[in-house]
């Protein structure tokens, strides 16, 4: 295997450990934003999409990186707004409780 | 330097997702990992040598839009549905970016690479077909009871060990066709994978689904030799992969039972419909709950379905008002996605310092007066702690027939996904007050008023 290889699953693995690490103390009631968040991340592949769309090699690839970027950002756009959305009706109850 | 600014993306998406550990924090968590996203992006337009701007712009331009008004217009209840389609678009954008390396290179790479590219096409297709079933399945447009053919287990087994052998053909010739089969076989595999899970399992597939998108992310991050990708992807592969768990064992069950079993559905046998129940009328479930000193209020899926959130917190915040102790304990596997059941809540402005999860709720139950479960059924089956026999025994429930009176607001005595009777509703401290979920809490609180 190639240096490159090997390392890019060292970085797997440790960013799947420290994901394990955050993520488990997430409490219950925030699981549905934490889910569109982590979506919305998941959108990170834009990345890949902008650089096979932006080659201009054939038209093949100019159409699967058009697709790839609209689903990309279909991907982040909506995901980060769709949290945003939803965490700010997240409220604390305004007076202190006595219970 | 570009390393660098990609790894800032990756650090600013782990600080984000640390802040959605807390509800304080979340919000700007959230707006973190945004800024991680914009930061990644910016970089790859300056630094990737990029000759045509055409497709690129039209690309952001469509999902940029089309993205914005998904999120801006969904309904809170159908989230389940819209997470699910978010999570098919990420499978589809990953095995994309692995066939236009496939496209480029024309299958002229290293065996690594070529495994990496067949990884991507693979979960990224399984991902974006096996996500709008599942979107089809919440939305209604597929029924969401199972659907298998005979013998499905062994078709996708199949289907499975295909993919596998074709992939291997592909890398050892260097030819492209090979991998084009891969991502017909995986899209097929999608399909047939979630069609026979039932509706109620949902929550489960979902966050599997959140994680295999992660998942095909990271291939995506080894077929363009990008950390960024590597990491993200990773993150949210855990994120998912821990939900999942979660979500398994709020139903103690397996992830091999979930995916395998066809669980639902199940038709019921006579005998139930002849025991006596108590039935309540609005006035009696008001006189119950007006003179209570505690109340717990359990939601289930038939809230979402009844759209009864807003009236169920105009009913608590009249109790409130009586000086009475009102609270909302939720199930993990309530909604038809982790956390689904909170989120509705939310938007009816019930604060989340109200909402209690499961092992918060089971020690408060003997000490509450009335316990008022508006269209959950199965998760406050008695019989899954008491009855060896039953299909959903060993399940964690809210012990709610610990609490003095309990009332069930339910359209009728049909049993609840699993297909069992519920003791609960034939118990002496049980009231039965047959309707629809929104309507029930109109009228109830009307009643209350009066008193």
């Amino acid at each position: 295997m190639s240096a490159v290889f090997i390392s890019g699953i060292v970085i797997f693995v440790l960013a799947a450990f420290v994901g394990l690490e955050v993520i488990a103390k997430v409490p219950p009631t925030l699981h549905t934003p934490l889910m569109s968040g982590a979506n919305a991340i998941s959108g990170i592949t834009i990345v890949g999409a902008l650089a096979a769309a932006g080659l201009g090699e054939g038209t093949t690839a100019t159409v699967l990186g058009f697709l790839a970027v609209t689903t990309a950002t279909i991907n982040v756009v909506g995901g980060f707004l769709v949290t945003d959305r939803m965490l700010e009706m997240f409220k604390r109850k305004p007076t202190k409780r006595d219970g | 330097m570009v390393e660098l600014l990609y790894l800032a993306a990756a650090v600013l998406f782990v600080i984000g997702l640390k802040m959605l550990g807390s509800p304080r924090s979340a919000r700007r968590g959230n707006a973190f990992a945004s800024l991680g996203m914009l930061i990644a992006i910016v970089v790859t337009l300056v630094d990737a040598e990029i000759i045509s701007w055409g497709a690129i712009l039209a690309g952001l331009v469509t999902g940029g839009a089309v993205g914005a008004v998904l999120a801006l217009r969904v309904q809170m209840t159908a989230m389940p549905q819209l997470v699910a389609a978010f999570n098919g678009f990420g499978g589809a954008a990953s095995a994309l970016v692995a066939l236009a390396e496939l496209d480029r290179t024309e299958a002229a790479f290293s065996g690594e690479i070529g495994s990496v590219v067949a990884a991507s096409l693979a979960i990224g297709s399984v991902t974006f077909s096996g996500s709008f079933v599942a979107f089809g399945k919440l939305q209604g447009i597929l029924p969401g009871r199972p659907m298998a053919l005979p013998g499905q287990h062994v078709i996708n087994a199949l289907i499975a060990s295909a993919i596998l052998s074709v992939s291997v053909w592909g890398i050892a010739t260097g030819s492209v066709p090979p991998y084009w089969i891969v991502v017909g076989a995986a899209l097929v595999l999608g399909v047939f994978g979630v069609l026979p899970i039932g509706g109620a399992d949902m929550p489960v597939v979902i966050s599997l689904l959140n994680s295999l998108s992660g998942v095909a992310a990271a291939t995506a991050g080894f077929v363009i030799g990008n950390s960024a990708l590597i990491i993200g992807g990773a993150l949210v592969g855990a994120a998912g992969l821990i939900l999942t768990v979660q979500m398994g064992e709020a139903m103690n069950r397996s992830l091999a039972n979930v995916l395998f079993s066809g669980f639902g559905g199940a038709t019921m046998t006579g005998e139930m419909s002849d025991k006596p129940v108590n039935r309540a009328t609005a006035d009696d479930v008001a006189i119950a709950l007006g003179y209570a000193d505690s109340v717990i209020v359990v939601p289930g899926y038939g809230l979402a379905v009844a759209q009864a959130q807003h009236a169920t917190r105009d009913l608590g915040m009249a109790l409130e008002a009586r000086g009475i102790t009102v609270d909302y304990s939720i199930h993990p596997v309530a909604g038809r996605m982790p956390g689904h059941m909170n989120v509705l809540l939310a938007e009816a402005d019930v604060p989340y310092d109200q909402l209690l999860d499961l092992d918060q709720s089971n020690p408060r139950f003997p000490q509450t007066d009335v316990v008022l479960i508006v269209g959950a059924n199965d998760v406050v089956n008695p019989t899954a702690r008491d009855d060896e026999t039953s299909p959903i025994y060993g399940m964690p429930i809210l012990e709610v027939d610990e609490a003095r009176t309990v009332v069930v607001i339910k359209r009728s005595l049909s049993p609840g996904f699993a297909g069992i009777d519920n003791p609960l509703f034939y118990a002496d401290n049980t009231m039965m007050f047959f309707s629809d979920g929104k309507a029930a809490m109109e009228s109830i609180l009307k009643s209350l008023k009066a008193l």
